[in-house]
């Protein structure tokens, strides 16, 4: 950008092309009073604050509004602006409460600031204030219209930032008004409770319940998703007391989502942490030291053979967590027998955009969405898995950007997509193929990126073959015109990009569906450019991490395939064992081991799998027949409550650490405060459990100590250090210490040399529906919860957005089946029964009924189908068939 | 269909009616003559005819501007020169055919003028009246004397050939023309050259640019585009149709109020019809200029008026203005540039296409040029809608073509339009109309209105009346617009009900400084303009009002002795 130079009160500023003179005077560090102006919204000019003085200009200007220009010369301190000014700001004062200026509880809002910097301490016009109820229905945050100043930063939020639309300005002139749609209570409303809006505002009009204060402020990560949100922790007296975003190098640009912003310090502050280790006697949990619960766990786990024992880790623990924990299974225990969750979420990306492109990450960066002239986003309810990047695409929408959304459900982006393709659940693959069909038959593809950057293009082209558009309309249900139409958009508008999650994996033919957007892509040659690219989001916090980090059944850190002799010897050799040859069990094979016998002991970090596997009831009777449970969390889970021993562990607020979220970035935890009660970090409870066990190579001081033995081992992480860290995340591959990261893979040529096309044919979901079970049951995340609940259910207010599973059923099926909105009704499946209140929407398509998997008193995974894929082991926990009952 | 098969094609069928040998009726049917009762003065007629059965062509026309005589209607019997009435009831309308159509009698003492060839004993020439005589009707040239709903009557009196000339020029050249011309806009700002906007908007790089109409006429007391709307509509059109191609747009909007409900399906007919003749969509005539027309309908909001305002409002429903910088022509509709011309601008164009920017240039003053149309109202002798050039003194248009204060009071002040101008004292009516001219004494050209007030009105009461219109108005938007309207206008209510206090007058000052100083936009920006005005030429009688709690006019009732 070119420098243009201004003088602003007589000294000569530089400043960027397009930059406003506010911003101008701001980067020079010239305080300009303004209470609409906000960095993220458009211009807006409405408070008259900022108004300036151009030389030449025969009217003030707000110089929020006004960009630069080369030899303007500003005043900002006239006559004519102070009157102006304060004006502006007794008007404000006339219209608000009366004792506004004093009343302590406004102190530190903005406009308190400003009046005091132009000498006003109380209002003098006449009152105009008039009085509205207070709306307090909102468990977080509370809307007092009485101090709003009408500036609508909340509304230009919740329109430009969130894209939520779920207030606006109502009425008009002075009688207009911050409202809801119909002026309802903000609960009544699609508000979804972010608080970007609270965040914003300058009065104190929107203000959370909680004003919590600190004395100090931690730079973190989010533990809730895998966007990896940076954030401030507030501390005051070892309590995490407020939360708020952090703006600058950062993925979520400073945006935070409610589970973020408003479920973190009550779950960390949380009277339920478990504080002590547990040990059961006589059936009974009982308080043990540390010393006795290390003890006993270490002499239990020796007692047993490798293929006897098995580790689960969490894509909730950092990086550091899941290195000691794996290097725990293989070099302590002698097992591969490490899995984690991602066997449930994105195990197929792992294996397919493995074979397609030789790594299974997204291939772009999140901050790229914007600029994309397309996305295709399918089998993602980004509003709730992902609310950060939903606010992205939705932004991008605004700007013009193309969204296809393919899903069953009419999840919140279908409302904001040019095209919703409403396909049956688990017809993806024919989804792709037919939209590919239509890109050769049209002549819409690259030939020259297939031709110079792929190989296997003619097998693929010639299984195309079994996808005329009559078998594909058959199959998913969509009209043949919108998959041209779907086709024609994403091939025309370049670059595209495309964005899955659960909807595309959590198939039995999950690898499938993942190998067919890769194909899309590659067709239309719309990989390893900015803006384009096949982008798996990434559901936990660290699932991309503990993948990284060789978490995983079959491969050691950096996916070096355990299998490969070399790989295997530099691993024994660095740390100095001997290491199993042979692949150990997924996660479903652990359980599976266990419910045969097979499996003795199973040592369980972090995870709540009698919630979150597939037919959960055998999960369960599997757990009991286990000779030996360890289970380590920061609550008494569900399946905590079956262990022989319970580990107490820290939260991510009293640990350091790292998380690599799901665009490959490598980002810093930081301890905000001392653990609670005696709980320990994850690594330090493996690795002192590896020392009681007679090993060497556990003996680390500090996480940045293991960061530094990932590096050394695994090569895309070789140039990842806590000291670089500092500056900010790095995206893998960083091979060393002078690499930049990367923010873009396979620009040049695909991690596996060529991309390969892959041939596929349509593979049905395993179970469908039948006369016995004649609906599809189809799960679900909700924004307001996070994974099986341990940490969210604990947030009174997120709770009170949603506290149960509901059964979603079409307004249809429930008035065929006689069911009524709000009625319990049994789900039945051929594996268990779960009941729950019904729901009747049209969000769920005729025949498909949804339940979200947080909650144990309806435990929807009794239901799923175990099926697996083949090649990724990922259950079908999208498609199992089920009948709804009256109770 | 070449553009010459369609001139003679509405050649042939004007001619047809004039030389008909039916007596050719022609009644006022826009708004101002509905208000009069027209429709049962129509109806009246049209059974009339069907009684007597009678053959005469009935035809419908705009407003000729003399609203005061509405409502009126027109005959023509063949060989006679045309006779307008005025004042026309459905009870007079037998008369007139039975004593005129099928006898010898005009009926002089009921006739307002005649047009045409030929005179009638005892009625003047339509054009020698008062009202008339002194008016220069270009823009207005065809209002009341043709069918609004009838493309082929504008093109037979030469409509749409200045597109053509247009078409066979180069953009530059049309550009060139209208700057040569010195039109500068008619929308009630401060009139900037519409030459050089479109120039701005022609030089910009952006493939996509569009046009908009600005036909949201809303200001109190101003009803000129509503009164060319009705008439013409077709001279609108035109003039978009040439300024769109001096831009380089292919896509426009004209944006009305929905209180225009004639206007606008005037409007719609006449884009029909002009889309059948291939003089709207593409290919333009063979000329491979296209160009695309939608209504867009305000809903209610005065300030949708307002450019930025109209443009949001066209853009995602409400409509509030934008701050300015950038301007429309810069960054407008959609973010692209975007030219925003007023009606009474657009209907310009032809004109000066047809006979030249240098013929147009030596109309008006040194820096006014042309024409502007004003629409009369208050106590007046004539009111309605008239047109003349730039330079005459405000006290002709007043005295000799409003026929001065009918009731035998004497004038007090004026009230230009739009809402928020400046009263102008009776002691500076010789001031000539032009815009530099009218800002010296604290007014404007504005959007063409003119309340003309007389002695009996109370100046305190009027402006708070337009305070109490900022005020509800008011989008909202900027705290100093919203809270500054209010309380100037609690200012007003308590002094027109004797609550005033003596600081008030000096608050008064310091807020309307402030509100010109600071508001976002010309709507409550301009709230100053009429508050200076009291306070400079009525100052007596508001201190009357805030401090001696007396209304010299008697006309605040809370005053009232």
């Amino acid at each position: 950008m070119e420098a243009v130079s201004l003088v602003i009160d007589g000294r000569q500023i530089r400043a960027k092309e397009g930059m406003t003179i506010l911003e101008a005077a701001q980067a020079a560090d010239i305080y300009l009073p303004n209470l609409c102006h906000d960095a993220d919204l458009e211009p807006y000019g409405s408070c008259r604050l900022c108004v300036v003085e151009i030389e030449g200009s025969h009217n003030l200007v707000t110089a929020c509004t006004t960009p630069v220009t080369e030899g303007m010369v500003v005043y900002t301190k006239t006559a004519a602006i102070n009157k102006v000014r304060r004006t502006a700001v007794e008007l404000i004062l006339a219209d608000l409460p009366e004792d506004y200026l004093t009343s302590p509880r406004n102190q530190h809002h903005d406009l308190p600031k400003v009046a005091a910097y132009l000498g006003i301490d109380r209002p003098s016009l006449r009152r105009t204030a008039r009085t509205f109820a207070v709306d307090d229905s909102n468990p977080f945050f509370d809307f007092d219209p009485n101090r709003c100043i009408l500036c609508a930063k909340c509304v230009r939020t919740c329109n430009e930032v969130t894209c939520a639309g779920a207030i606006d300005l109502a009425y008009r002139g002075y009688e207009s008004k911050v409202a809801t749609f119909a002026d309802e209570a903000l609960m009544d409303s699609i508000c979804k409770s972010c608080g970007e809006c609270v965040v914003r505002c300058p009065t104190g009009a929107l203000s959370p319940k909680e004003t919590g204060e600190s004395k100090r402020e931690v730079l973190t990560t989010c533990p809730y998703c895998g966007v990896g949100c940076q954030m401030y922790l507030g501390v005051d007296d070892n309590r995490v007391t407020n939360v708020r975003g952090e703006r600058e190098g950062t993925a979520n640009q400073g945006w935070l989502c409610v589970r973020g912003r408003y479920g973190i310090a009550e779950v960390v502050n949380h009277p339920e942490r478990l504080t002590t280790p547990l040990v059961r006697r006589n059936g009974e949990f009982v308080e043990a030291t540390w010393a006795e619960a290390l003890s006993l766990v270490a002499g239990k786990l020796a007692h047993y053979r490798g293929d006897q024992l098995a580790v689960i880790s969490s894509a909730k623990g950092t990086n550091e967590d899941n290195y000691v924990i794996q290097k725990f299974a293989r070099a302590v225990l002698g097992t591969n027998n490490i899995d984690h969750c991602a066997r449930l979420c994105h195990a197929p990306t792992v294996a397919g955009l493995g074979q397609s492109f030789g790594s299974g990450a997204m291939t772009n960066s999140i901050d790229e969405i914007l600029g994309a002239a397309c996305i295709l986003a399918i089998g993602t309810n980004t509003t709730a898995g992902h609310p950060i990047i939903s606010f992205m695409i939705k932004q991008a929408v605004a700007k013009g950007t193309k969204l296809i959304m393919a899903n069953p459900r009419e999840v919140e982006l279908c409302r904001y997509a040019d095209l919703w393709l409403r396909n049956k659940p688990g017809s993806d693959v024919a989804l792709l193929m037919g939209m590919m069909r239509v890109i050769v038959d049209e002549g819409w593809l690259d030939t020259s990126f297939i031709k110079e950057r792929t190989e296997n293009f003619a097998a693929f082209q010639k299984s195309l073959k079994s996808f005329d558009l009559d078998f594909v309309e058959g199959i998913t249900g969509i009209p043949r015109e919108r998959l041209v139409e779907a086709a024609r958009m994403y091939a025309l508008s370049k670059p595209a990009s495309i964005f899955y999650a659960m909807g595309i994996t959590q198939h039995s033919h999950g690898t499938d569906n993942v190998m067919a957007t890769a194909n899309l892509a590659m067709l239309t040659g719309n990989i390893g450019k900015p803006s384009s690219g096949v982008n798996p989001l990434r559901g936990h916090n660290n699932v991309q991490g503990a993948c990284d980090v060789g978490a995983l059944p079959d491969v050691y850190p950096g996916y070096q395939a355990v299998a490969d002799a070399t790989i295997r010897a530099k691993f024994e050799a660095a740390w100095d064992c001997y290491l199993p040859a042979e692949a150990g069990l997924t996660i479903t094979e652990i359980i599976e081991a266990a419910g045969r016998g097979q499996l003795k002991a199973l040592y369980l970090v972090g995870e709540n799998i009698v919630l979150s596997e597939p037919a959960a009831k055998k999960a369960v009777a599997a757990l009991g027949k286990l000779e030996f449970l360890v289970v380590q969390d920061i609550f008494m889970t569900e399946t905590a409550r079956l262990a022989h021993v319970v580990l107490p562990a820290v939260s991510f607020a009293e640990k350091d650490g790292t998380f690599t979220n799901t665009e490959r970035r490598v980002q810093r935890v930081r301890q905000a405060i001392a653990p609670v009660g005696q709980a320990k970090p994850d690594w330090l409870i493996t690795a002192q459990l590896a020392q009681r066990m007679g090993s060497q190579g556990f003996d680390f001081a500090h996480p940045a100590q293991i960061m530094d033995e990932i590096a050394r081992l695994t090569p895309t992480y070789g140039g990842i250090s806590y000291p670089r860290l500092e500056k900010g995340g790095l995206q893998w591959p960083c091979p060393d210490a002078e690499h930049p990261g990367t923010p873009i893979l396979h620009t040049k040529q695909f991690t596996r040399g060529k991309g390969r096309f892959m041939p596929l044919v349509y593979k049905p979901p395993q179970e469908l529906p039948d006369k016995q079970y004649p609906l599809i049951l189809t799960t679900e995340r909700s924004l307001f919860h996070f994974h099986t609940g341990t940490m969210t259910r604990r947030v009174k207010g997120l709770n009170s957005f949603l506290g149960e599973s509901l059964v979603q059923i079409n307004h249809q099926d429930a008035a065929a089946l006689g069911i009524a909105d709000g009625e319990m009704v049994r789900v039945i499946s051929r594996r268990g029964e779960v009941t729950a209140k019904a729901e009747l929407t049209e969000v769920s398509p005729v025949g498909v009924v949804t339940m979200n998997f947080h909650f144990a008193e309806n435990p929807t995974n009794v239901l799923t189908n175990p099926a697996l894929d083949p090649i990724s082991k990922m259950p079908e926990l999208k498609v199992c068939a089920v009948r709804v009952e009256h109770i | 269909m070449t553009f010459t098969e369609i001139q003679q094609r509405a050649i042939a069928e004007w001619q047809a009616l004039k030389q008909s040998d039916k007596p050719h009726i022609l009644v006022s049917t826009a708004t101002c003559g509905q208000a009069a009762g027209v429709l049962a003065v129509l109806e009246a007629i049209n059974n009339e005819l069907a009684e007597r059965q009678l053959e005469a062509t009935v035809t419908q026309i705009g407003c000729i501007g003399l609203c005061y005589a509405e409502p009126i209607i027109g005959i023509t019997k063949p060989n006679c020169p045309g006779i307008f009435y005025g004042n026309v009831t459905p009870e007079i309308v037998p008369r007139l055919i039975e004593d005129y159509i099928l006898g010898d009698n005009p009926h002089p003492e009921l006739a307002l003028g005649t047009v045409g060839e030929g005179a009638i004993k005892g009625i003047p020439r339509l054009f020698e009246l008062p009202m008339l005589k002194s008016q220069l009707r270009i823009v207005m040239r065809n209002c009341g004397f043709i069918d609004p709903e009838k493309i082929n009557h504008y093109i037979a009196g030469g409509g749409y050939a200045s597109l053509v000339k247009a078409l066979g020029m180069t953009p530059e050249e049309v550009i060139s023309e209208v700057k040569k011309s010195g039109l500068r806009g008619r929308g009630g700002g401060i009139g900037f050259s519409t030459g050089l906007k479109w120039e701005i908007c022609h030089k910009s790089a952006d493939p996509v640019k569009y046009l908009i109409c600005n036909a949201h006429e809303g200001d109190p007391g101003t009803f000129v585009d509503r009164a060319l709307l009705e008439s013409d509509p077709h001279i609108v059109i035109e003039g978009m149709l040439i300024a769109a191609y001096a831009i380089g747009a292919r896509q426009g909007y004209i944006y009305i109020g929905d209180e225009y409900p004639l206007a606008m399906q005037r409007l719609k007919v006449a884009l029909e019809q002009a889309r059948e003749y291939g003089l709207l969509g593409d290919n333009i005539l063979g000329s491979g200029f296209s160009f695309k027309v939608e209504i867009r309908r305000g809903a209610g909001a005065f300030v949708s008026g307002e450019e930025t305002a109209l443009i949001e409002s066209i853009e995602r429903g409400r409509g509030v203005p934008r701050v300015r910088p950038p301007y429309p022509v810069y960054y407008g509709l959609w973010g692209r540039p975007t030219n925003v011309n007023n009606v009474e601008t657009l209907a310009n164009i032809s004109a000066i296409i047809e006979k030249g920017g240098d013929w147009y240039a030596g109309i008006g003053t040194e820096g006014s040029k042309g024409t502007k149309l004003f629409s009369l109202s208050g106590n007046i002798a004539y009111t309605g809608v008239v047109e003349v050039p730039f330079g005459m003194p405000l006290r002709r248009l007043v005295e000799e073509i409003g026929g001065g204060i009918s009731n035998g009071y004497q004038l007090k002040a004026l009230q230009p339009g739009g809402a928020m101008l400046g009263l102008i004292p009776a002691s500076l009516i010789d001031q000539p109309i032009d815009f530099e001219g009218l800002v010296s004494i604290g007014s404007r050209v504005g959007s063409g209105g003119l309340v003309v007030l007389d002695e009996t009105a109370c100046v305190v009461d009027l402006v708070s009346m337009m305070m109490s219109f900022a005020y509800s108005e008011s989008c909202g938007k900027c705290v100093i617009g919203r809270l500054g309207t209010k309380q100037i206008l609690s200012i007003f209510q308590d002094a027109t009900s004797g609550q005033g206090k003596p600081e008030d007058i000096k608050e008064l000052a310091e807020l309307s400084e402030s509100v010109a100083l600071g508001s976002l936009c010309p709507l409550c920006g301009g709230v100053a303009g009429p508050i200076v005005g009291l306070l400079s030429y009525f100052r007596k009688e508001l201190e009357a009002h805030i401090i001696e709690h007396r209304c010299p006019a008697g006309v605040c009732p809370a005053l009232a002795k």
